[in-house]
């Protein structure tokens, strides 16, 4: 009896055993897994090297940042893309103008007032909403902005078409952030006779906007990128133009689109070098925006204390 | 109740109205300025291949559109899948918890990408990369209808095989992320069950994270579908319109999907009736990604309860 306890030591029981083949799997799953993870940042990595290293040819020369192309031909080098930065921002505020309001009143209903039926359609919906494709909100602003009340092709229409694909990033981040408020605050708040209304505009609000400004900002950079709405909604100048309710507007997608169309793009080629040069432009304003959206959104952290 | 915060209840739940009642006005917009085209159509709208809209005579059907945007999407979604998963399991369950987060952080940059970059990227330096590898699979393989000679010039670039992997990138980050966040909520004591009776790690994702978040993995897969289905511009760059071919279910086709179509013949908008022909081609989209996303929403808002 004592002789067979000693042969089988105690620190190895039965259940650590695994078999061959349950090995195998085990680590041909890891493989895979890793794998499939690498397999998504390869073309990350493949995508930014290809911006940066075509892009990088005019960016750093001044008259990038300060001419249009109005006054180079179309296969001149030289001049630079102020007039469709200008554009993309312009447009891209006005749009935040009007979604940021609405996507925030419709995250304070959800938060605060919603109950029942109503709040239950509503997050559907803002969540389907999410789901409409950009080329979509743009025909709808196309049949109600211009077939319906007959008003010309602007910058102005294509930010009513990026307020529908805002809102409901705005509602959703924005919903987040006021959930975190604690209860306590609202609580403490109306025991001192505060109104629901005040508390939300004095208490609740301003606890969460770190938050909120961080995923506006986030939204922001999401539709300054699109392409489908300016193609439908504005044409193309190569001028600056200040006036978003009138005239051709530039934005950069729909300058590289418009260097693309109309003239031939190989390498080597001008229309080659601005394309890049302003995909490389729309990258940096979408990572500076995303960089601040990032920095507001860690100084909400330090209020949850 | 005070009159201020009857008035601020009104503003709000007005809000959530607003955004509820916009699904249904793009819907009404849509649809009404399809009809003049609609009646003015040669031939059958749903079941024609031919899209021809000359003002004089229309003929324009949806099908040619509709079996391309499907094909490419489905084929998207097939090589998104897999790897989504495995990217969404690397996380949850194989990076250590420090590098999560920034890994999580590398996939999201991908959707922070703006289509447009997307396309140029994949006509431009993706499709030339797999050209031979494409050609391959074409020589070899070309008596299964799938890798058949398609409608297409030979250098097989601008094919929906070469849009449909872009595409999958594209439509990575969302599946990976929801799948992440559901995978992530999976009951601790149901893996440290698994653990206890000797589980290997893959055994431990497959009894207990597998089957708890299999539900929200397919409604993350079918709203990445959504958004394949109504991508524009990318596939406006990539895909080469093979105008008057018949779709031959090849890989190596070319063609239009809904939203390519639309983006690329913008110009047509500015006559009336021709618009009319893009307005009903996009509402078809729009009544598609509706059932997409209402399926996914559905899904995973009744694995949330």
């Amino acid at each position: 009896m004592s002789t067979t306890l000693e042969k089988t030591p105690a620190t190895t029981p039965a259940f650590q055993q695994v078999s061959l083949a349950r090995k195998v799997k085990n680590g041909f799953a890891t493989t895979l897994i890793w794998l499939s993870f690498l397999i998504a940042v390869v073309p990350l990595v493949w995508l930014l090297a290809t911006v940066v290293v075509n892009g990088v040819k005019r960016i750093p020369y001044s008259n990038w940042w300060t001419e249009d192309f109005g006054s180079v031909l179309s296969d001149e080098v030289g001049g630079g893309v102020l007039h469709a930065v200008i554009g993309s921002v312009l447009q891209g505020l006005v749009c935040a103008i009007i979604a940021v309001p609405i996507g925030m009143l419709v995250a304070i209903y959800l938060v605060e007032y919603g109950r029942g039926k109503l709040a239950k359609v509503t997050t559907f919906m803002v969540d389907i909403l999410s789901g409409v494709p950009s080329i979509v909100a743009a025909l709808f602003i196309y049949a109600l902005w211009i077939t319906t009340f007959g008003l010309p092709r602007s910058g102005f229409a294509v930010s009513l078409a990026l307020v529908l694909l805002m809102i409901p990033v705005v509602v959703r981040s924005s919903e987040e952030m006021l959930r975190i408020v604690p209860d306590d605050l609202r609580e403490a708040s109306y025991a001192l006779g505060v109104p629901k209304w005040k508390t939300i505009m004095k208490i609740v609000l301003p606890t969460a906007l770190s938050g909120i400004i961080g995923g506006i900002m986030m939204a922001l950079a999401r539709v300054m990128g699109e392409t489908a709405p300016l193609l439908v909604l504005v044409g193309y100048s190569a001028y600056v133009n200040w006036d978003i309710f009138g005239g051709e507007q530039a934005a950069l997608p729909l300058l590289m689109n418009n260097e693309r169309v109309s003239n031939p793009f190989d390498e080597g080629t001008v229309a080659f070098d601005r394309i890049w040069g302003a995909a490389l432009t729309l990258v940096l304003i979408i990572a500076i925006v995303n960089l601040l959206a990032m920095l507001f959104a860690r100084l909400v952290a330090p209020k949850k204390k | 109740m005070r009159p201020g915060d009857r008035i601020f209840q009104i503003l709000t739940t007005g809000a959530g109205v607003f955004v509820v009642s916009l699904i249904g006005l793009i819907g009404l917009f849509l649809l009404v300025q399809a009809i003049p085209a609609l009646q003015a159509d040669n031939v059958n709208f749903l079941t024609s291949q031919v899209w021809q809209t000359t003002p004089d005579d229309m003929r324009f059907g949806i099908m040619g559109l509709l079996l391309v945007t499907v094909y490419s999407s489905l084929l998207a979604l097939i090589i998104a899948m897999p790897i989504s998963l495995g990217i969404a399991l690397f996380l949850t369950q194989y990076a250590p918890k420090r590098l999560a987060r920034p890994f999580a952080y590398v996939i999201d940059l991908l959707a922070a990408v703006p289509s447009i970059i997307y396309g140029l990227w994949g006509l431009m330096v993706f499709a030339p990369a797999i050209e031979p590898f494409s050609q391959w699979v074409n020589d070899t393989f070309s008596w299964i209808p799938l890798f058949a000679a398609g409608n297409v010039s030979p250098d097989l670039r601008g094919t929906i095989f070469t849009a449909g992997i872009v595409l999958a990138v594209m439509i990575l980050p969302i599946i990976t992320s929801l799948s992440r966040e559901v995978f992530e909520r999976t009951p601790t004591p149901h893996i440290e069950g698994a653990l206890a009776l000797g589980a290997t790690r893959w055994e431990v994702i497959r009894t207990t994270v597998l089957p708890f978040g299999k539900a929200g993995y397919i409604g993350a897969s079918m709203l990445g579908l959504g958004r394949a289905l109504g991508e524009t511009i990318a596939l406006a760059i990539i895909l080469t319109g093979a105008v008057g071919r018949e779709f031959t279910w090849s890989l190596f086709d070319g063609g239009a999907t809904f939203a390519s179509k639309i983006a690329a013949d913008y110009a047509e908008l500015n006559n009336e009736i021709s618009a009319g022909a893009y307005i009903a081609a996009g509402l078809v989209l729009f009544l598609l990604t509706l059932v997409v996303n209402f399926i996914a929403r559905s899904v995973i808002a009744k694995k949330g309860d």
